[in-house]
Formats: structure tokens, sequence, C-alpha cells
């Protein structure tokens, strides 16, 4: 089969990266994944309740903003992709919709999840509240702290929010404990991974459902400007489903420039940093092959991130074939220079943008773009549950 | 090459009445400190153990309930790697005779570098790999080659919900012995062992190539026994790492744990 950046191989490579890296007590529920995934989400049935879903319970198409004011303080056009008008505040419910619908199809009537931001809980909550579906989330002991108001959602969505206690205490480990809940649940759990990550077929499927972004960007910006590509897009990176889905029908389009920002923490080379395609070397994490953020002997790093949501040592393996291959251009952004946009954006756009999607906004500081350029930057969420943080910092 | 060690154990060890009762015990390298990986051994075939499954410890051990995973972040603590563990390796088959496995995940191998690992794993005279996180497309595609090459078993596991045609497959693959997993769980786990007698009669029926060892609940005389009844024997891990907790005396601990159990 022909692999292209955007389309993985029969075995879930992108390039050198993904596969399934699982233990066996995990093979029978990834190998109904594999074999099934592809059959139910191309089934009119499905695609029809999806779409339907996405519109009258998401809010879709989200609008495509022509961003005034910051395109005239960076002298360019700048798009501003709004995901955070989707219900619940961010992008992650495109693809927690597609995944209720898919384990419905499978059978199952427990979910869980991982969460990190609590954007995905959230998301995961929401559906299974929508569906009638026992829910359980795992979450980061620090990530509960820092994000409460999403912990508070999502009990009053009817879900069970599980700390989990192990290692970093952050997206790592609550990834860890679900994974580690699915081996003990097999026969009647799935589990909506909320990121590009994972084993195959997850970080396909979750591109593949939040792809609705991109497909909608390109018949916006049509209708908007009558051009038929954007010369760039932009999006943070943490696992990177809002940028997998931004990207996605665009990768094969080769004009385009893909900019992916990574959380530098307080600067990549400080020991406190989340900036994996920059700090890290191939690994296995979470069951598929990735740049990882690693010691010489292969323990997995404690990775930095004021924000929540990047705060993950790895990148889905699309992200680190997007790298290696150079199709790519992957940049940073520190704590501080993503608070300041986070500011920046929120007085001229009216727009106050989750502590993630800052980071993307940071870069327009340091990249350059001409005058005639148009750049659509995918506002992945809004900042409602970063608050607390954006307070101690006024 | 020769017959490997395992091999070579599964064929002379008698058969009582009830069948073979090899008994497999699992430790984490480095721990409970970062010299004592080759007391335990030690003690271990002192104490009746018929092969020594040897942990590397792993930041992020998926497969691994919450004792298994604190012995393998104090050994880590303690300053154990690879590197440093076939260091102490290194003498070890000047006293120690029973098999010796390497259980670890894929990251810090690959990292070590995977042929590296290999061949050194065999020079410092280990028998066989576990990996649980190596599928068995790489391992054909990719990893078996050195395993082979290097003259290492690998062993693969299956558990309740292998299906007939995988777990032939996996067993046509492994050399040394097949591990059964006793149930759906990470280890440590405290699910009951009822429906297990017909899972591993299922086992015993398919006539597999390789003998077949029980891991995953056993933690007692009473879980080796049943598991032993239809297999060839039982890997015991987390009850053992359970009773290292806190111990100053390795030696004696085993000692009283085995003796509960043999």
């Amino acid at each position: 089969m022909e692999t292209t950046y955007q389309k993985p191989s029969s075995q879930g490579y992108y390039g050198k990266f993904g596969g399934a890296y699982i233990p066996e007590m995990l093979h029978r529920n990834v190998e109904e994944l594999q074999s099934r995934y592809l059959d139910i989400m191309s089934d009119a049935a499905f695609q029809k309740e999806f779409r339907a879903l996405l519109k009258d319970y998401v809010g879709r198409p989200t609008p495509l903003f022509y961003a005034q004011r910051l395109s005239t303080q960076f002298n360019t056009n700048i798009w501003l992709k709004r995901e955070d008008l989707c219900h619940t505040g961010a992008h992650k419910i495109n693809n927690t919709i597609g995944q209720i619908l898919l384990a419905e199809r499978l059978g199952k009537k427990r979910i869980i999840a991982e969460t990190g931001a609590g954007q995905h809980g959230v998301a995961t909550a929401t559906v299974c509240a929508l569906k009638g579906v026992e829910c359980i989330v795992y979450m980061g002991e620090k990530d509960i702290e820092r994000q409460a108001p999403n912990v508070a959602r999502m009990k009053m969505l009817g879900a069970t929010v599980i700390p989990a206690t192990s290692g970093s205490k952050t997206l790592k480990d609550a990834t860890n404990e679900a994974i580690r809940d699915w081996i003990n649940n097999p026969n009647d759990t799935h589990y909506i991974i909320g990121s590009v990550v994972g084993p195959h077929p997850y970080p396909d499927m979750v591109a593949k459902f939040q792809s609705v972004i991109s497909e909608e960007m390109r018949w916006q910006l049509k209708e908007h400007t009558g051009k038929d590509l954007p010369t760039h897009v932009m999006a943070c990176v943490g696992g990177g489903s809002n940028a997998a889905g931004a990207f996605y029908h665009f990768l094969d389009e080769l004009s385009v420039k893909i900019i992916a920002v990574e959380a530098a923490g307080h600067g990549v080379n400080s020991g406190m940093s989340a900036a994996t395609t920059q700090l890290g070397k191939p690994g296995i994490l979470h069951g598929s092959k990735s740049l990882l953020m690693q010691t010489a002997d292969g323990q997995v790093v404690e990775p930095h991130s004021i924000s929540a949501g990047l705060d993950y040592p790895g990148i889905g393996p699309m992200h680190a074939n997007l790298f290696e291959s150079g199709r790519g251009i992957f940049l940073s952004a520190t704590d501080d220079e993503a608070l300041n946009a986070a500011f920046e954006v929120s007085r001229l756009e009216g727009i106050i943008p989750a502590l993630e999607t800052a980071h993307a906004f940071a870069v327009l500081h340091n990249y350059k773009f001409k005058e005639d350029d148009q750049v659509i930057i995918c506002l992945s969420g809004r900042g409602d549950k970063d608050l607390a943080t954006y307070m101690k910092n006024m | 090459m020769g017959e490997s060690r395992i091999t070579k154990l599964f064929q002379s060890t008698p058969s009582g009445a009830g069948g073979q009762r090899i008994l497999n015990v699992y430790c984490t390298a480095g721990y409970p400190q970062l010299d004592s990986t080759l007391d335990v051994m030690k003690a271990l075939q002192d104490n009746g153990a018929d092969l020594i499954e040897l942990g590397m410890p792993y930041s992020d051990p998926l497969a691994d309930g919450p004792v298994i995973q604190n012995s393998g972040l104090v050994a880590l603590a303690n300053g154990m790697t690879i590197e440093t563990l076939f260091a102490q390796l290194k003498d070890a088959r000047k006293e120690i005779n029973v098999p010796i496995i390497l259980m670890g995940y894929m990251n810090p191998v690959l990292q070590y570098g995977f042929e590296r690992f290999c061949k050194e794993a065999a020079a410092v005279g280990v028998d066989g790999l576990i990996l649980p996180d190596l599928p068995e497309y790489e391992f054909e595609t990719e990893y078996g080659a050195f395993i082979k090459q290097y003259g290492l078993d690998f062993i693969f596991l299956v558990t309740p919900e292998t299906s007939d045609e995988r777990i032939k497959k996996l067993d046509s693959l492994s050399t040394g012995f097949l591990y059964a997993v006793s149930s759906s769980s990470t280890t440590g786990s405290d699910k009951n062992m009822t429906d297990v007698n017909t899972y591993l009669q299922k086992l015993q029926a398919m006539q597999l190539s390789n003998p077949v060892l029980v891991g995953f609940g056993i933690k007692d005389k009473q879980t080796f026994d049943t598991a032993c009844s239809h297999s060839n024997g039982a890997i015991i891990g987390t009850a053992y790492i359970k009773a290292l907790e806190g111990t100053n005396d390795v030696a004696a601990t085993t000692k009283n744990f085995l003796k509960t159990i043999i």
C-alpha cells in the first residue's frame, strides 16, 4: 500500500514511526480496531450520524475568521480556525464523537480515557453522557490540581475521575493507567485515546476524525478569498491531535507550509521542556515508535510545560515523520512566550485562547511571514480552563 | 547450536504424578539494592527456583501492576541500567546454573542497541528474553533474527483472549517455553483463577511445541498448584517482590518465601 504524509502503511507506519508495540493482553482489542475502523468509519450510516452530531451537537462548521488586528500587527493575513467554539470548548470533541459511535458499533459498554488539560476528559465525559455510557477518566494528580474547572465539569457530566499518581503525575502517567485499565477490562471497554498517539490504528483513526478541521478550512478559505490553498497552516503540538486535524488535508499539498509549535517550557535546553522533536530520539511509548524524550538509558524523561495539554514527552508518529522528512517546520514557544501571546490575542481579537493554543500564536513573533501570505492558525481551544494561571500573571 | 539451557531444563525435569512443576521466579534487577541482584538470584537458586526471570526496570512498564512498577522505580533510583546489569551478570555463571531470562520493555533495549543487547546478554550467560511489547510482526520482520543469531530463546505471551490460531502462531515463534498469562490483567492482580483450568486444559489439548508456564496471579501454594495441574509450571513475581520489600536479609526472606510455595 502506498503511504503518504497523510496515510500510514497497513501496519500503521508513517516512515519509520508508528506500529503497534503492545503487550499480548491488548492484542485482541487493538486488532479488532485495526481490522474494523476503516469499514466502520466509511459506512454511510456511521458518516450520517457522525456528521449530524458534528453539525447539531458540536456546532460545526466552526468559523474561519480573518483576524484583522493580528494581521495588521504582523503585516500578513492571519485566519483563525475557531475550534474554541466547538461544544465543550476545544477540538477534542470531534474525535470523541467519532469514537463513541465506533464504540457503540463494537458493542462496548464502558469507556475509559486519559486526559492532560482535561479537555479530552470533558469531551469524553460529554459524549458518554450523550449516549448514556459509563465513563472513567484517568488524569495526572498534578493536572487535577492545575485544571480544577475541567475536573468539576467531568464530575458534573457523570464521569469518574481517577488520579494517576505514578511518575510525573501528568498526561504520560494518566495514559499508562488508562492502558492498564484496558488490559484489566478487555471485554466490555473501549479506550478513547485523545491524541494521535498510541498503537496503530489510533494515530490514523484520531487524525481522520480530526481531519474535519482542515476539510472545512479548505472550502472556507476558498469561500472567503477564492484561493484554493493557504500558504501556511499552524498549530500547537503536544501529542498532536489538533495539529493532525489542521494539517491533514494539506499534508500532500506540498506548496502549503506546515508549522507545528511545541512547548519549550522554561526553554528547550533548560531541562524543563516538552519540545519533543528538539530533545527526543526514536523510541517506544504508549504502543508506538516515535520521537521520545528519554535518557541515554531509554528511561522516559519527565517533561515540563505550563500547559497541561502539551506536557507530554512524546509526539504522534505522523508528526515525527513530518519532522524527520522535513515536510513540517517545527518551532517552539516557552511558557512565558505562550502567556504573553495569550494576553496579546485576547486584547487584539477579543478571544481568550487556551494556553496550549497560545503557543502557536507565540511564534508569530519569531517566524517571518510575507505580506501576501495566507496563514491559518488552528485556535484549538478556549482559555476558560486556564483562567487561574492567567490571573496569576495579570 | 545445541539445545538451550531452558529446553534442557524442561527435558531433564522428571514429571511427578501431577506432571512437571517448574518454578520460575521473577525479580527486578537492582532491587531491593543496586548490588543485591546476584544475592537474590543465588538465594532463588538455592531454595528451589528452576528458572530466574530478571526484570530490567523501566519508567513506564505498561503490563505491570503497582508492586512491580514500584520495584522498578526503586531499582532505577538505585541506579540500575542495562549496562550495570550486564556488568553484574558478568561472573554470575560461576555461581548460577539455572536458566536466566531477561524480561523488560522495548525502549531501553532499543536505546542500548538491539543487536548489541542480544550479543552481550548471550555473552554473560543469559538464556532467553521476554519483551512483552515486542509484537510478532516486528519480531518476524526485524528483531527475531538477532535473537536467533545469538542463540537466545524468545518467549511470547498468550492470554485467555488469544485466539487458538494466534496461540499456534505464537507457539511456533517461541522457543524455550510459552508464557500463559492466567487472566486478563496486569501483574499482581487479584482476579480469581477459577476459569484458569478451562483455559489451561485447552492449551494442553492443543499439543503445542513448547512447554507452558503460567504467570500472573500466582502468589501462594494453592495458586501454584492450580497453575501446575495443567501446565509445566508457573511464574511467581509480585508475591516475591512483596516479600522482598524492606528486607535486610535477602537469603532468609527468599528461603522463607519459597518454603511456602514448593
